[in-house]
């Protein structure tokens, strides 16, 4: 092996580390930490083929600066085409018929009123449900049909020439039930004499975008779990504390609300299935229809150009999905299904819920001594309410044991929900910790620098330490008089490196001097194709709008399933090692026309040139005319990060600053400070922007969104966008979001993430924390409703009169 | 939250009142006397499809699948396919649609112009907006027979005009936008905007795109974008980068 310096160039020179050792691996140094605050070099051991290393942003050109999103002109214009929007020949319109009812067995299904409605094509009764927890021991149930265990569950699908067609006919579908008792609210669920949901143990898998609950857990009642971690003796470690906080939080359901509903495109043709599909992962969609109708994965192929937002639900093919390809095979035309919006809020995913009770112990000075958490959380039908993740990751300990556990009840099953199980389990820690700090007449930010070791925390707190809105907190509580108080609190996020080694990419260059990158990923809204293309351009130096980048087809190199922030993370090193050997290929391919060494070229500017100035610098299209073959191309698929031990948490500190009205109890986010690390920035602009989006979602979760069920009828009342409160432009507080660069030296571009952390564990807890900093009184349900405002100020008070 | 909301929303109006509530709200008067929601209520839904009864004001030439004269000068259309003319984009098109389409379906589905994005269907997300002689309305609460008459512009129009490309090109800058679901309604709401206060604060900003929801919460951008498209300084604005 063999160790040298960076490369003070853009990247594009051919490296000078070469493989000494002959082990086919070099050693060489890069940039790891903070520029302005931990910047260092550090040596990585990586295979000899990869490409030099990249400086920081402020040395390139193209990456980590914001050239305007690549497919923009696209998307403001309308062209962009998603999946709704894809219209075939003789294409029909498919429509689901949903149960009526909470639960219930299915007797019979009558379709042939809906068959004889002129239009009408194809009618498909499913027997074979996706989404929801399955019996472990399916004898427990003998039915035809699927059991309906949540008003909204699709029973069967109708396809006719034209989406009005196939309403009216689902509506003649007729369903016979077998009406069955139900409990749709977790605390009646958590009753021994409640109705049991399914009838003995029963387990959801995850997706590829998480979610799902664990499975070796004991089942009681609707009781599924609890699922126990212990890290240490938790004993001693309350017997060790100075001081113990234990308070008991609650959060509700969530549901996503991508503004583009779930559903596909599907055209079974005898020796292809294509199917368009508003997904998260083209390859999830590929691998659950092959396997659903078992065709070889070759046979199928999935499409996503444009997508309409997923937010964590929209994974697999799903029950849409399964059931378009099915009635497109039965009437040999394509067939489309898009869920209608109350659909979408029944159907296929939300937030699961929480209870929790959270414990912890700490020394005088701060050091955390025990965390115990006890959680209860609904995912409907399904399971994945665990929350355990910042209790057991965002501090250091002596001691932990979380038991968490599942509740079923009759409602459609959780999905994964943009940082699964975060936003809730920040909601109850921060505020807890908050509460240890005030106990111990600590500032909040000092005790987080005492318990939190990870280096792009402690700067980013820093960054919060001298900011105008921390300096305008009020170090104790309840200052201000008059009926409106304002408050400043904190909540940091955290979250972690995953790595989809399914992440490829192939890069062309044609002779008429045109680029391109293609890979089956797709671009859910974060910006991909932009950051592709800034790659291509970096390498090739040519600008982004003349990169081609072809993704979201699984006819390209495989590409990651977009979940748990994995995709730049996993995919942008495979199209820079591609664009590195293609570019090699190419220089290959022109060095001989030009009389050069390959290794005297270098492309930059949109221009060939030579080092030792062996002939005039030429453009890139002039040279791409002299390769000696009409086109080069390379693909390079992700290998593994350079050193996981050096692996930390991402993740960031949220600032709220709050008015809260205390005569009608309403809660105005005036500021939000974001301050937060992903990697390296690709696109920080876009970074940016999503972080503004976490945040946003974090504050709607934590003032407005609420899934409403009613327990008489087990029917949710506001599945729609009216009555589903999100918030809109006139909720929106000023936001700062600060984005810090944080090398962590583990690939060749050293990008991750921002989709997850970004603002929405850290903002509800943030606003929580800033509640209590205006009013001295702890809020520990959410939504933070006027009534639930009042209600706390109002305990508050008689708790106080009765003391 | 987004409601209420002005001048989209349609929440506080009789359900069934019979009037033409988006077109109504934005147009200031009332147009064809007939709601998409109000007409399905009262005509009930079958299998054959619905037949329409309209106060024959609007579309009484265009129509050629009259099935009869009613008293009072009420005629009835469909519940066939009948020929509507529609101005789109400054252009004719004549389509032929059962008389419940929506211009938004009409448009997406007939046209094959799929600018226009259909979220809730029902009047509470403005993805569907579009401009019906220069005013913003939801084409999900409009019927394609309310639209004849009028000059509907879409995305797909605004595009090729002067102001929509200004305002493009500012949504770009700030890049105003995740997945763009929302972001043709986006641009359709801040381009009209623009056309009644070309210089708007932000408040106006955020009055006229409250009814205009963003899952990916892009808001802070479009204001910034939207002020930047009116010349009006992005000094003290939210945006970032
Ligand atoms: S307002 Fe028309 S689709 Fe939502
Ligand atoms: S950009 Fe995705 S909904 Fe607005």
């Amino acid at each position: 092996m063999a160790t040298t310096k960076i490369p003070s160039s853009t990247g594009v020179s051919p490296d000078a580390a070469q493989d000494m050792a002959g082990d086919g691996m070099k050693t060489v140094m890069m940039p790891v930490g903070v520029p302005g605050y931990t910047l260092r070099q550090e040596p990585r051991t990586m295979p000899a083929t990869q490409p030099p290393v990249l400086p920081i942003n402020a040395d390139l050109k193209f990456i980590g600066k914001s050239p305007e999103r690549w497919d923009g002109p696209a998307k403001v214009s309308g062209r962009a085409r998603y999946t709704a929007d894809i219209q075939l020949p003789g294409m029909l319109y498919a429509k689901f018929v949903d149960a009526t009812v909470p639960h219930a067995k299915v007797i019979s299904v009558d379709t042939s009123e809906a068959e004889k409605v002129a239009g009408v094509k194809g009618v498909f009764v499913i027997e074979n449900l996706l989404g929801s927890a399955k019996l472990l021991n399916p004898s427990l149930e003998v039915s035809k049909y699927p059991i309906v265990r949540y008003a909204g569950q699709p029973i069967a699908a109708v396809a006719a020439t034209n989406p009005q067609i196939a309403e009216d006919a689902a509506k003649l579908v007729k369903v016979k039930y077998d009406v069955m008792p139900f409990v749709v609210d977790m605390d009646q669920a958590r009753r021994a004499d409640a109705p049991m949901v399914f009838p003995g143990p029963a387990n959801q898998a995850g997706t590829a975008g998480g979610g799902g609950g664990a499975a070796d857990v004991p089942q009681t009642g609707n009781i599924h779990g609890p699922s126990v971690h212990t890290r240490g003796d938790i004993e001693q470690g309350f017997k060790d504390a100075d001081v113990v906080v234990e308070e008991h939080y609650t959060t509700q359901v969530q549901v996503h609300n991508a503004l583009e509903s779930h559903g596909v495109v599907a055209d079974w043709k005898p020796d292809l299935l294509t199917v368009w599909a508003s997904t998260q992962g083209t390859a999830s969609v590929r691998e659950g229809l092959a396997g659903f109708f078992n065709l070889p994965k070759s046979q199928v192929r999935v499409i996503t150009e444009f997508m309409g937002g997923g937010f964590g639900a929209k994974f697999g093919p799903g029950n849409p999905g399964v059931v378009a390809a099915a009635l497109s095979k039965q009437t040999n035309a394509p067939v489309r299904l898009m869920l209608d919006r109350k659909e979408e809020q029944l159907s296929v995913g939300n937030r699961p819920s929480s209870d929790q009770t959270l414990r912890i112990g700490a020394k005088k000075d701060g050091t955390l001594t025990a965390i115990h958490l006890v959680s209860y959380g609904t995912a409907g039908c399904g399971t994945g309410a665990g929350c355990a993740g910042p209790a057991t990751n965002m501090y250091k300990y002596a001691s932990l044991r979380t038991e968490e556990s599942d509740i079923f009840t009759n409602a459609g099953p959780a999905t994964a929900f943009r940082a699964p199980g975060h936003p809730q389990g920040a909601f109850a820690l921060e505020q807890t910790i908050d509460e240890l700090a005030n106990r111990l007449g600590m500032d909040p930010l000092d005790l987080r620098d005492k318990i939190d070791e990870n280096s792009a925390r402690r700067v980013e707190r820093e960054i919060v330490r001298n900011s105008a809105i921390w300096k305008s907190r009020h170090a104790t509580p309840n200052v201000d008089h008059g009926h409106i108080k304002r408050g400043v609190g904190v909540g940091q996020a955290v979250w972690y490196r995953n790595i989809s080694m399914d992440s490829a990419a192939e890069v062309r260059v044609h002779q008429d001097g045109s680029v391109e990158v293609l890979s089956a990923v797709q671009d859910i809204g974060g910006g991909l194709k932009t950051v592709m293309a800034q790659i291509l351009s970096e390498q090739f130096g040519v600008p982004p709008q003349q990169v081609s980048v072809k993704i979201g087809d699984t006819n390209y190199p495989v590409g990651p399933n977009s979940g748990g922030s994995v995709t730049t993370a996993s995919l942008t090193p495979a199209v820079r090692d591609a664009a590195w050997n293609a570019a090699q290929n190419f220089l290959a391919s022109i060095a001989p026309a030009l009389g050069a060494q390959p290794d005297d070229l270098v492309l930059a500017n949109g221009e060939v040139s030579s080092k030792s100035g062996k002939f005039q610098p030429i453009s890139f299209r002039s040279a791409a005319a002299k390769m000696n073959t009409s086109e080069v191309s390379a693909q390079a698929r992700r290998i593994p990060d350079y050193d996981r031990k050096a692996y930390e948490t991402y993740g960031g500190v949220d600032v709220a600053e709050v008015e809260v009205d205390m005569e009608i109890g309403l809660i105005r986010v005036k500021r939000i400070l974001a301050v937060h690390d992903c990697g390296r920035p690709m696109n920080p602009k876009q970074t940016m922007n999503q972080i503004n989006g976490g945040v946003i979602q974090g504050m709607s979760y934590a003032l407005y969104e609420n899934r409403l069920i009613d327990s008489d009828y087990g029917l949710m009342v506001n599945a729609n966008l009216d009555r589903y409160q999100i918030a809109g432009s006139r909720e929106i507080p000023q936001i700062e979001v600060q984005l810090i660069q944080s090398y962590i030296g583990q690939s060749s571009t050293d990008a991750s993430g921002i989709g997850e952390p970004g603002g929405i564990i850290g903002t509800p807890a943030a606003i929580a924390n800033a509640f209590y900093n205006a009013t001295g009184v702890r809020i520990r349900s959410l939504p933070m409703t006027p009534a639930v405002v009042l209600a706390a100020l109002a305990n508050t008070s008689q708790q106080k009169e009765t003391a | 939250m987004s409601g209420p909301k002005l001048p989209h929303d349609s929440s506080d109006l009789p359900q069934d009142s019979g009037v033409a509530q988006t077109a109504e709200n934005k147009l200031g008067k009332g147009t064809t006397g007939i709601t998409r929601r109000g007409f399905l209520k009262g005509a009930g839904v079958t299998a054959a499809g619905t037949a329409l009864l309209e106060g024959a004001r609007a579309f009484g030439r265009e129509a050629a699948a009259t099935r009869g004269e009613h008293p009072e000068g009420v005629r009835e259309f469909g519940p066939g396919p009948v020929a509507v003319t529609l101005q789109v984009n400054g252009k004719e098109r004549v389509i032929h649609i059962e008389p419940r389409t929506t211009l938004a379906d009409a448009l997406r589905l007939e046209m094959a112009m799929t600018g226009t994005k259909v979220v809730c269907d029902r009047g509470a997300c403005s993805a569907c907006t579009l401009l019906m002689d220069d005013i913003p309305i939801n084409s999900c609460m409009t019927l394609a027979i309310d639209a004849v008459g009028h000059q509907v512009t879409t995305i797909e129009g605004l595009t090729e005009s002067s102001e929509g490309h200004s305002m493009q090109a500012a949504f770009l800058k700030h890049d105003a936008m995740q997945c763009g679901f929302c972001t043709p309604g986006m641009v359709m709401t801040c381009s009209a905007l623009l056309k009644k206060n070309p210089k708007p604060t932000e408040d106006d900003v955020r009055l006229a795109t409250a009814g205009n929801l963003c899952r990916c919460g892009t808001y802070p951008r479009i204001f910034a974008a939207t002020l930047e498209a009116a010349g009006v300084s992005d000094s003290e604005s939210t945006h970032n980068a």
